[in-house]
């Protein structure tokens, strides 16, 4: 055989993963039409908010603690206008830019915070759900009792403790807040699937055949699971969205010096509504509402499509054609 | 037969896909008469729970019928959903397979009868409700005493027994049995299938008994019917079609059961056909040990003789066999991979 | 086959419950010991003689070892006795009486609003599933749930207390009727009725509207997503196709059946919810300044007073731990499956 043979043959492996692919998705294809109208709007909205984190300074007018432009200041608590569409706030600050650098600061920390709710939760279920005994009685307990907790409460908590310590509040702060209260949750979903999975029939079968604890949770375990992980982490991070605003709003969310925080923003602008001023709470308040929207109709569309109790095919249409000609009798 | 009760006529029933539609029982005629007992035999994905359904008119989502089904002189598939409705119960029975699940686990038992009491025959008094049911569940081997108990608290048989009291509480004239006994252990198979084999005695009702299990068809029906594919492949009295199958799908059937005599396990080979695209001609050819040439051209025609149908070339008419239709058909053997 | 009593299963369910209790409580106490700094300090605001933080950590025992620390805490839980503040020298037990009867009052009434539009708005989404009313109840379903409801709180105000100046915006009940309320309870609710009095009674009514619609409607948002799912999967139970296989009205089926068995359920889910509910009361006491136990929480945190939110923190997961015994003894009665 030549010893540099030429590029190998890409059709059939390209073809594979297509076909996989059209396989993954099949689900959202077949799904009635409700399902996937409720998911692609909630991609757009929050593709929407992506591009606004991640294109921030090029799309923002202004940037979030920015009170002055060519030396003038610029007005407090001023009425939405030309220069500012949504107005400023009372430290002169453009509230559409606190908005657009709000996008950034949110989905910084829910990303974060996700991370580690998983890396953390789903290992942890997958372990204690396979193995049981001591350890998963242990940790069940545990996790049970934190579940059961407001997840405000532990952030808060958690928050609290962090910033008096060396850590310091900010975005780190917040990001573990968040992660300690998802936690539970995390372990709790996956370990239940892997205990009802682990009694699969295909699963002992990999058992009696020899395979090693470690193989048959990777190949077998962690798939199965993983697939349950996406409409959960999409429907998490709405949650960890409010969270943050949550957070931001009683102070334990990021320093003001360190970027834009909605949460935060309205809980500034409770103050000025005594004097009838809207905008200042308003927009923020709409943000919060339209991502954390655009996550949940994300995850309720997954859901729906790959929840096999919510699905719902689709249905055609069809007529009976006539039968051809009677049948004939004995002779 | 005396007036059968029961007349279907060239019923199709289809499922909605998001392609073409699933033919699950594509052109099936059957009649059944008073207080008989008829098997509905075939394997998984034939199509005979699809008819049993499509009878009671309680077809799922997605699923139309047509053609015929006459019962007391009026055809259940183009009757209002209002009035078919108001059939099952009095006139039309359904039992299904798997009787755990199907009691409310939140009512009483007698809170069940009491229901379907209610819905039927509303000028009935409490005390004759009562004493209705109390009858029907005794001769189905329920004592009062767990009248008012929930499903939770009765094993599986005796839920079967309870579903089938609710079924004949109103005294239907005809009850369709969907796999009554396939999640029962043996013993309480045949306890079940005592009972309903005394339903013409006792009641006057007669049965369509659906399954999968040659053996209970021959215990207890009287006529037999073999579905394949969503046709009939065959009917007539259980004993002569036993003892002298005419068609080769029942023949094979026959020969795969178990039992002691058996020394080496028999199967058909292939799978059976897809429900939205099913072979032309015969759809029992592409397995069939015995198939001709006009098996995959034309579908056979309805043959009767002595009371038993068949639907077969073999029997077929021989003045509507084309020229050369009888010789044997050619095909590729059937491997394994070609399973399914 | 009797059920177990239901008294049975309330002691080990009890029992079952101790051990979350001993896991939250000691949470608590490691968490709270575990801050770095002084925390008598930074409570007192480092401008106090020393000799007086002394005092104080003396009084508090913080000079003992951890282990005996330990010991004292949960020994002085199960007396009740949870301390007093640092800042402002309160008993926790007056918090509890004053603020906790409070975010009673403001809970309570969230929780009936958010119960009567879930279950409304969930029961009709899922019977009519996929048609525009599903869709539209869905649609604000995920709107309430979406809005913080801070936000929400905030723009209430704006348009009912400065714009149309219908309601008031803060504060359990005006200055005048505090006064004249006499405390029975400390509900003011509860109290203005025991006393007969109808304007104090009108004047506690107009504070709550605001506080308790935002925070009910919020929570409903979640609530509705759990009863329309409900519903949808009820409706797909075998002993729906079962009791409409007996004839029985597709409204009765609907009604009696489906809906009566997806809200079993519920009572789980507004358990669930509870930790939901008292999170946003906490956010709701502070944007109306509602002067419940949560808002205290805020309040002391802030003042880094150690004490006062260990007490108010164990006082939550006491009070999170007893809802959900509740929560299943309920659903024991209902269900009669589920004792053990």
């Amino acid at each position: 055989m030549a010893a540099s043979a030429p590029a190998a043959p890409r059709t059939p492996y390209g073809r594979a993963r297509l076909l996989a692919l059209g396989r993954a998705t099949k689900p959202i294809r077949d799904a009635s039409g409700i399902a996937r109208a409720m998911f692609w709007s909630g991609v757009a909205i929050t593709f929407f908010f992506i591009v606004l984190a991640v294109f921030a300074p090029l799309i923002s007018p202004y940037n979030f603690n920015q009170y002055k432009s060519g030396g003038i200041r610029f007005p407090q608590l001023g009425h939405p206008s030309a220069a500012h569409w949504m107005g400023t706030t009372v430290q002169s600050s453009d509230v559409m830019a606190r908005v657009i650098y709000g996008a950034q600061t949110e989905l910084k920390v829910v990303v974060i915070a996700l991370a580690m709710s998983l890396t953390v939760g789903v290992p942890l279920g997958l372990i204690s759900g396979y193995f049981g005994g001591i350890l998963d009685r242990f940790l069940v307990l545990i996790m049970d009792a934190l579940f059961a907790f407001p997840y405000l409460l532990i952030a808060i908590v958690i928050a609290f403790l962090l910033a008096t310590s060396s850590i310091g509040g900010g975005i780190l702060t917040a990001a573990i807040a968040i992660t300690a209260a998802y936690v539970p949750l995390y372990f709790r979903v996956v370990r239940n699937h892997v205990i009802s999975v682990r009694e699969e029939p295909y699963v002992d079968a990999a058992r009696a055949l020899g395979a090693r604890p470690r193989t048959v949770i990777r190949k077998y375990v962690f798939f199965n699971v993983v697939q349950n992980v996406p409409p959960i982490a999409t429907l998490n991070a709405a949650d960890a969205i409010l969270l943050l605003a949550s957070l931001g709003f009683l102070g334990y969310g990021i320093q003001p010096t360190q970027g834009a925080e909605w949460g935060y923003d309205v809980s500034r602008a409770v103050s000025d509504a005594a004097s009838g001023i809207w905008w200042t709470g308003l927009f923020p308040g709409l943000a919060i509402v339209l991502l954390v929207t655009g996550l949940t109709l994300v995850g309720e569309g997954l859901n729906e499509t790959i929840n096999p109790v919510l699905r719902r095919r689709r249905f055609g249409r069809f007529e009976f054609e006539p039968v051809p000609g009677p049948t004939e009798e004995a002779e | 037969m005396t007036d059968p009760i029961l007349q279907v006529k060239d019923l199709r029933v289809y499922y909605g896909t998001p392609g073409k539609p699933v033919r699950a029982v594509d052109g099936v005629s059957l009649e059944i008469g008073e207080s008989e007992v008829v098997g509905l035999v075939g394997e998984s994905g034939c199509g005979k729970s699809t008819l049993g359904r499509g009878i009671l008119g309680l077809l799922p989502e997605g699923a139309r019928a047509d053609g015929e089904v006459l019962f007391g002189g009026r055809n259940l598939v183009t009757m209002s959903p209002k009035a078919v409705r108001n059939m099952r119960g009095p006139e039309l029975g359904l039992i299904f397979q798997e009787p755990m699940t199907r009691l409310n686990p939140l009512l009483r038992i007698s809170d069940h009868f009491t229901e379907t009491l209610q819905q039927h025959e509303p000028k009935l008094t409490d005390a004759e409700m009562r004493r209705r049911s109390l009858e029907t569940l005794g001769r189905m081997g329920i004592p009062p005493t767990r009248f008012r108990q929930y499903p939770h608290e009765f094993s599986g048989g005796m839920r079967q027994r309870i579903m089938i009291a609710l079924a004949l509480v109103l005294r239907p004239k005809l009850l369709v049995a969907d796999e009554p006994t396939t999640s029962l252990d043996v013993i309480v198979e045949g306890q079940i299938l005592a009972l309903l084999a005394d339903l013409k005695r006792n009641f006057g009702t007669a049965l369509l008994l659906i399954t999968h299990n040659l053996g209970i068809v021959a215990e207890s029906c009287d006529r037999m019917a073999v579905m394949y594919a969503g046709r009939i492949a065959e009917e007539g009295n259980v004993r002569e079609v036993f003892a002298d199958p005419s068609h080769p799908y029942t023949r094979e059937l026959l020969r795969s059961t178990i039992s002691l005599d058996t020394t080496e396990l028999h199967s058909i080979p292939g799978a059976p056909p897809n429900l939205i695209d099913p072979p032309p001609g015969c759809r029992f050819h592409p397995r069939c040990p015995n198939a001709m040439q006009v098996c995959n051209q034309l579908e056979p025609i309805e043959q009767r003789s002595d009371g038993r149908r068949v639907f077969c070339w073999l029997h077929g008419p021989s003045a509507r066999m084309p020229a050369g239709g009888e010789a044997p058909l050619e095909r590729e053997a059937i491997g394994v991979a070609d399973e399914a | 086959m009797t059920g177990t009593s239901l008294r049975t299963y309330l002691i080990t369910r009890l029992a079952l419950v101790l051990p979350m209790v001993f896991i939250l409580l000691t949470l608590v106490f490691l968490l709270l010991r575990v801050a770095p700094g002084n925390p008598i300090e930074a409570a007192l605001g480092g401008h106090v003689p020393a000799a007086y933080v002394h005092q104080i950590e003396r009084r508090l025992g913080f000079d003992k070892p951890l282990i005996t620390q330990y010991g004292d805490y949960l020994w002085n839980i199960l007396r009740g006795h949870l301390g007093t503040t640092i800042t402002d020298n309160r008993p926790l037990s007056q918090i509890i009486e004053q603020n906790g009867a409070a975010t009673l009052e403001l809970t309570f009434f969230a929780m009936l609003i958010a119960i009567v539009v879930g279950v409304l708005v969930g029961l009709v989404a899922g019977r009519y599933r996929d048609t525009p009313l599903d869709v539209f109840g869905r649609l604000f379903g995920i709107l309430v749930y979406a809005t913080p409801v801070f936000f929400l709180g905030l723009m209430a105000q704006l348009v009912f207390g400065v714009w149309l100046n219908w309601l008031p915006t803060s504060d359990q009940a005006s200055p005048l009727t505090q006064a004249l309320l006499q405390t029975h309870t400390n509900i003011y609710f509860i109290d203005a009725i025991w006393d007969g009095n109808w304007g104090a009674l009108w004047d506690v009514t107009k504070h709550l509207i605001l506080p308790a619609s935002t925070l009910g409607l919020v929570t409903a948002g979640v609530f509705i997503r759990l009863v329309r799912v409900n519903v949808i999967r009820t409706l797909r139970d075998d002993y729906i196709e079962a009791a409409r296989a007996r004839g029985i009205v597709e409204r009765r089926v609907v009604y009696a059946h489906a809906f009566k068995n997806a809200l079993v359920p519920v009572i789980t889910i507004v358990g669930l919810n509870l930790a939901t509910l008292l999170g946003g009361a906490v956010l709701t006491e502070t944007t109306f300044n509602w002067p419940g136990i949560g808002h205290e929480l805020v309040l002391y945190l802030e003042n880094r007073d150690y004490v006062a939110v260990q007490g108010i923190i164990v006082v939550f997961a006491l009070v999170v731990v007893a809802v959900s015994v509740l929560v299943d003894f309920i659903n024991a009665y209902v269900d009669p499956r589920i004792r053990y």
